[in-house]
């Protein structure tokens, strides 16, 4: 297990001691066990709804404005499937391009890898700190946590990541990571943390978000001003030009792309696209898929590095760490189609009554459902419970599927992953999985009749399964029936997951809405 | 020294070259299936209906980013340019290298500041605003793009000061995301701009400005308008 996690202490002057120790996802309980910290917190699960309900509405008007969405669709799954398919000669492509335009190439087969090469350009530069632009991939990767280790501050910039470095938390959400924080709890993190991490916050500093935001932005600007090194992930790579494509809202990603001498751009290898003219269906499908806006407010594009403008130094990390994994298995391999939007999390039923923490990784929601097991080689080998949990986390409903812009089968996976689970650990505990599913979830959904109905209204959508639930050569009884039959077959989690969270999230306040 | 020097570079080199093989050699591994290539089929809509006129809709379409949109002609323009800086009161306001002289002939009681020599990003930061032009601008999603020519200058300058007037002429609008790519040049180092910089990370309350510049005015040059009627 990862439990063995390294307590680091900062304590030179003047060297801020936000991050320790790191907060991390390692240690998660299965998901059912997770789940019912948001499910017994009223507030958080109102929180939740609102939150999700008012992203879903906004993606649906910003979608239906697009009378060619389904061809826009259906062209970025081709995209996406092409570059699996010949994904060695598009890397290949990409490195020339870009080392031609004046960057460097490393390749990192894991985390570990990419991290130390991330550490030396840091040290090779004589820089302490890096300034970060929200990244999915460094997260994955616990590369703040590894920079922590040599000494080196890594500073989120995005206003929610912000949120969750300065309250020694975690993310919950793709696209609003902080989503789990009423502007309460925001002010008083502000009020307490900013301090020990450079310019603190005003003494009077009330909740409303205007003065919150503008609070970040102070605090922020002196380390973009004083930043040498900065970090980012990739949103898109263009195999035939060496482009490198970041959206954002807030500007803090322009400020780390452009401001710093040096700059290391971490991206997982399935991020490419092969020709710059596929990147008008992506500029489409995830800008409305995401934020639900037409157009982010920021995108930057770069090739290599521009004399005379901005970093004259460019890192780029290709990384593995598990896709390769996830290539091999030819149903799952789908989910590396994902661009990251997050409309799949706002539609999901569970996502909605659970929140992000409970899936125990960077990717929450459905996508997360399928592409955590994935990564952690669940078509290789057995996994542990709490990875073997996440393809039970879903009722089945298919919503994921119709909003997802590169048209991944998400329940499809589902179950293919569910038929692993039961390759691997048996029926028994498949079962217990189900069961453990119905007990935490089904009083949020009124009642596990409810939860199965759910179910069964996805399969007369004749998408995914049938009702019966049949899951690979193994019949197994539908969840409702799991529900009557298996209600005592799982052990109670090793864990606490309260237990867990308090010693992970440090919860300062006596229990904030947070968990 | 420099022996051990050259050791550490080598296995360096080694490591990087053996993640490299690996990585390639275990995606080959992956395709137990032998995947093919696949054809994208373009169905989407690539060009804009002829119907619509791009310059209206992308002032209604910038406009409902709060972004502040000025239309003029080219005999109204430096008028219009000392008007949008003014609205916000800008003392210091850089120009970026290419940028014509003439859009500044209204430009009175306003320190004008070239990036030449280059400028630090201290000294960027005490700027009050920035007048550039653009590349590239797309009606459907109320987009400017920079890519950094003339006029544009890099792109720490139309970043740090807290007030961006980006001109914008009725010639560079093209209808939607597919033609401002036919019109982009990758090489160059890119920024799409759709609105003021803004947040909602905040119990998704809408904030404008947070790190980039906070008031984006756009003055758009239409020779078809023959009165200047700002908005
Ligand atoms: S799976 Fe699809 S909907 Fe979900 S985050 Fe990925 S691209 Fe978006």
């Amino acid at each position: 297990m990862r439990d063995q996690r390294p307590v680091v202490r900062v304590t030179s002057p003047g060297r801020p001691a936000i991050h320790e120790p790191l907060p991390t996802f390692a240690g998660t309980p299965p998901f059912p066990e997770a789940a019912k910290v948001a499910l017994a917190d009223p507030q958080l699960r109102r929180n939740l709804r609102m939150a999700t309900t008012t992203i879903r509405t906004k993606r649906a008007r910003a979608v239906e404005e697009c009378p060619d969405w389904e061809e826009l669709r259906v062209a970025g799954a081709a995209i996406k499937d092409d570059v699996m398919a010949r994904l060695p000669e598009l890397l290949e492509q990409l490195e020339s391009n870009v080392v031609a335009a004046g960057g460097v190439v490393h390749w990192a087969r894991d985390g570990a890898e990419a991290n130390a090469i991330v550490a030396r350009i840091v040290r090779d530069a004589g820089a302490t700190e890096v300034v970060k632009v929200k990244s999915m991939v460094t997260q994955e990767i616990e590369l703040n946590e590894a920079l922590a280790l040599q000494g080196i501050d890594a500073w989120e910039t995005d206003l929610a990541e912000l949120i969750v470095q300065l309250g020694h938390d975690l993310p919950s959400h793709i696209l609003v990571p902080a989503i789990h924080r009423n502007r309460s709890e925001i002010r008083d993190i502000f009020r307490t943390e900013m301090g020990a991490a450079g310019r603190p916050a005003p003494a009077d500093l009330g909740n409303d978000p205007r003065e919150l935001a503008e609070a970040a932005r102070l605090h922020l600007r002196e380390k973009f001003l004083r930043a040498r090194v900065a970090v980012s992930g990739a949103n898109f790579a263009v195999a035939e030009t060496g482009t490198v494509m970041v959206v954002e809202s807030e500007g803090n990603g322009r400020m780390c792309l452009t401001l710093p001498d040096v700059l290391i751009t971490v991206m997982g290898i399935e991020k490419l696209v092969p020709s710059w003219r596929d990147l008008e269906v992506f500029l489409q499908l995830l800008p409305r898929s995401s934020t639900a806006e037409r157009m982010n407010p920021y995108t930057s594009m770069w090739t290599g590095v521009t004399p005379g403008d901005g970093p004259q130094v460019f890192h780029l990390i290709l990384l593995d760490n598990g896709r390769t994994d996830v290539l091999s298995d030819t149903v799952g391999r789908q989910a590396l189609r994902c661009i990251k939007c997050s409309a799949c999390l706002n539609v999901c039923p569970v996502y909605e009554r659970t929140g992000g923490h409970a899936y125990g990784s960077p990717y929450p929601g459905p996508i997360g459902a399928i592409l955590t097991p994935q990564l952690r080689g669940i078509a290789r080998h057995p996994v542990d419970e709490q990875t073997a949990s996440l393809p039970y986390a879903s009722s089945l409903c298919g919503a994921c599927f119709d909003v997802c812009p590169v048209r991944i089968d998400i329940p499809e996976i589902l179950v293919h992953l569910r038929t692993l689970v039961v390759r691997q650990h048996g029926w028994r505990a498949a079962f217990g999985q189900e069961a453990g599913m119905m007990r935490s979830l089904g009083g949020a959904f009124g009642g596990p009749r409810r939860l199965g109905a759910a179910e069964r209204v996805a399969s007369v959508g004749g998408r995914v399964v049938g009702r019966s639930g049949r899951i690979g050569r193994v019949r197994l009884p539908g969840m409702l029936g799991a529900w009557f039959r298996a209600r005592d077959l799982r052990a109670p989690a090793k864990v606490p997951f309260r237990r867990w969270w308090r010693g992970h999230a440090r919860d300062r306040d006596g229990g904030g809405g947070g968990g | 020294m420099r022996g051990i020097a050259t050791v550490v570079a080598a296995v360096v080199k080694v490591e990087r070259a053996d993640a490299r093989e690996a990585i390639l050699n275990r995606i080959r591994a992956a395709y137990v299936d032998r995947p093919a290539r696949v054809d994208v089929p373009r169905d989407y809509d690539v060009l804009t209906a002829a119907d619509i006129d791009v310059v209206e809709l992308f002032a209604e379409r910038v406009a409902d980013y709060r972004a502040v949109v000025h239309r003029t002609t080219e005999a109204g323009l430096a008028a219009t340019i000392a008007e949008a800086l003014a609205s916000r009161s800008a003392r210091r306001v850089v120009v970026p290298t290419g940028l014509p002289a003439a859009w500044l002939a209204s430009v009175i009681s306003v320190d004008q500041i070239a990036d030449d020599p280059p400028l630090t990003h201290a000294q960027l930061d005490g700027v009050d605003a920035v007048i550039t032009s653009c590349a590239v601008a797309i009606a459907v999603t109320g987009t400017i793009v920079l890519d950094a020519g003339p006029g544009q200058g890099r792109r720490a300058l139309s970043l740090l000061p807290d007030h961006h007037v980006c001109i914008v002429r009725a010639d560079q609008i093209v209808g939607g995301v597919p033609e401002a790519l036919q019109r982009l040049d990758p090489r160059r180092p890119l920024t799409w701009i759709s609105g003021p910089s803004a947040t909602s990370d905040i119990e998704l309350d809408r904030v404008e400005g947070v790190h980039g510049p906070r008031n984006l005015d756009v003055v758009l040059v239409d020779p078809r308008r023959s009165v200047q009627r700002p908005r």
